[in-house]
């Protein structure tokens, strides 16, 4: 009988999984990740087919959320917006989001920029970075937990950790929508 | 198995050790005061507890071979002997203490002179980064301060000061051949005092687990005469050369147009990142990406093309270039000595 169990024990071992990392991006695959359909107000559209054929790897993938978090700071993403708490740019935490929660949003205004002083940063990076930036800056202000977090802070917390307390919490009523394009409040 | 093929099977492990062999990374072969002090440490050591095994042999085996007599009575006591036996016992724990004390007083005499820094010692901050190390040389002029990587000259038979800190995860800088080891932890500042007392290169490797790339984190020391320091610091405080040529001039605008010039500095350029390695003189540096690939144009093109290939997990994204670009970018970067 213990014989059996320790078995069973070893067998259901084989079915942990590592996650997959993936290290190195195609650069077709890059460049097919870059073709993002966006509305003709660029707020909110459609990633392009490779994005969800890759199981959406930037909002579902540990390993490229933690390298988004490091390209937060690497990339001075801080001194606007703080730890996601805004400053001179918006906050992440309060679950607004002016130009929209969807990934595909948050990408097209880290690449071209937004009016009123968000930079484009798509000279300063590669498109497979601006997906991993994008995907932990729709961490920050999650309306719903994932199972894939980036990794914790050496600092010290100013703030609930990403993916503990999603804005839904935060963002019960929903303030009037800052943009007329933008629909109803999510 | 022939006792032939057995001994040669049981040769081939040492034969292969002596491929381990290299004369610019050994604690063997210090070439240092610090590391000089480490090794006779470590022969004191080692020669003390050989004696101490092959006395514990021969006793083991003298007694194996002169086996007591079968006793009548093996419960009975025999005083004589057993007061032997005690006075014996007692030595060999005696004998034990002592030379433990004494490696312990011999390793705290050694730590204390290894690290003591004077007043006037050459300071280098070493930033340990995720796979690279970040080199700043520090001075009570700011003016004469400037950033490097992978690479540090220091002058011989003088003291360096090194200053280390941790960015991300915790590293360690050895170079066998100058100094011990030491930590770089994020959030707190540890020093180690390296030396050399003649002129060569010496490698140095991160010596605690870091990550996928730890094995591809390698430090050169380069030691110079006073003179050929003096030089070498001079060339590095200055801004980076100008564009020789055309391809040359195509290169640098191609580095400044595209993400490069997000993350790597080059001084005298409008490169001003600081999450890659200071690029202002890397064509004279010996190697590239922390001792993967020896500085030529090609290996500089290759690693541009596909970082990801060379060094999977790195930090430096893959960044489309075309063919006329990388060939550009390369011969810059190059240029740059």
């Amino acid at each position: 009988m213990r014989s059996l169990l320790s078995f069973v024990c070893m067998v259901m071992l084989c079915g942990c999984q590592r996650e997959e990392r993936q290290l190195r991006l195609d650069p077709p695959t890059a460049d097919a990740l870059d073709k993002i359909a966006l509305m003709p107000n660029r707020i909110g559209g459609a990633p392009p087919q490779v994005y969800f054929a890759l199981n959406q790897p930037y909002e579902l993938n540990a390993y490229n959320l933690s390298q988004g978090k490091r390209l937060y700071t690497w990339f001075g993403c801080k001194s606007c917006h703080g730890d996601g708490q805004g400053g001179i740019g918006p906050s992440f935490l309060d679950g607004w989001w002016t130009y929209g929660p969807e990934a595909v949003s948050i990408y097209a205004s880290i690449r071209d920029g937004r009016p009123h002083g968000m930079p484009a940063f798509k000279d300063k990076m590669t498109t497979e970075q601006i997906w991993q930036l994008a995907g932990y800056v729709q961490t920050i202000g999650a309306y719903s937990a994932k199972t894939a977090a980036p990794s914790r802070n050496d600092e010290k917390q100013t703030r609930p950790a990403e993916n503990r307390a999603p804005a839904a919490i935060l963002f019960n009523e929903g303030p009037a929508p800052v943009h007329p394009d933008q629909g109803p409040t999510p | 198995m022939s006792p032939g093929f057995r001994l040669l099977l049981s040769v081939i492990p040492f034969a292969l050790l002596g491929g381990c062999s290299s004369n610019w990374q050994s604690a063997l072969q210090a070439h240092g005061g610090p590391a000089i002090s480490l090794k006779q440490l470590i022969i004191l050591i080692v020669a003390i507890c050989s004696v101490v095994w092959a006395l514990v042999m021969v006793a083991m085996i003298h007694a194996l071979w002169r086996r007591r007599q079968a006793w009548r009575a093996p419960m009975e006591l025999i005083p004589r002997r057993e007061r032997r036996m005690g006075v014996i016992v007692t030595g060999c724990v005696g004998a034990t203490a002592v030379i433990i004390a004494g490696f312990t007083v011999a390793s705290f005499l050694t730590t204390r002179t290894i690290s003591v820094p004077g007043k006037d010692d050459l300071t280098i901050r070493i930033r340990g980064l995720q796979w690279w190390w970040g080199v700043e040389y520090l001075g009570p002029d700011p003016a004469r301060r400037f950033e490097t990587a992978n690479e540090i000259h220091i002058p011989v038979q003088r003291n360096v000061r090194l200053v280390l800190e941790g960015d991300d995860v915790i590293h360690s800088f050895w170079v066998p051949s100058l100094a011990g080891k030491q930590d770089l932890i994020p959030g707190r500042i540890n020093e180690i005092i390296v030396r050399a007392e003649h002129p060569g290169t010496y490698r140095g490797q991160c010596a605690e687990f870091c990550g996928l790339q730890h094995a591809h984190m390698g430090i050169v020391v380069i030691a110079d005469t006073p003179e050929d320091f003096a030089k070498w610091v001079d060339a590095q405080r200055a801004p980076a050369a100008q564009a020789s040529d055309e391809a040359v001039a195509a290169g640098r605008d191609t580095f400044m147009g595209k993400p490069c010039a997000g993350c790597h500095t080059i001084r005298g350029t409008q490169a001003a990142g600081t999450t890659g390695p200071d690029l202002t003189h890397v064509g004279g540096r010996a190697f590239i990406a922390a001792g993967l690939l020896a500085t030529t144009q090609g290996s500089l093109a290759a690693w541009i093309a596909d970082p990801q290939t060379l060094k999977p997990g790195n930090n430096m994204p893959l960044v489309p270039l075309t063919p006329d670009e990388l060939r550009a970018v390369s011969a810059y970067l190059a240029s740059l000595k």
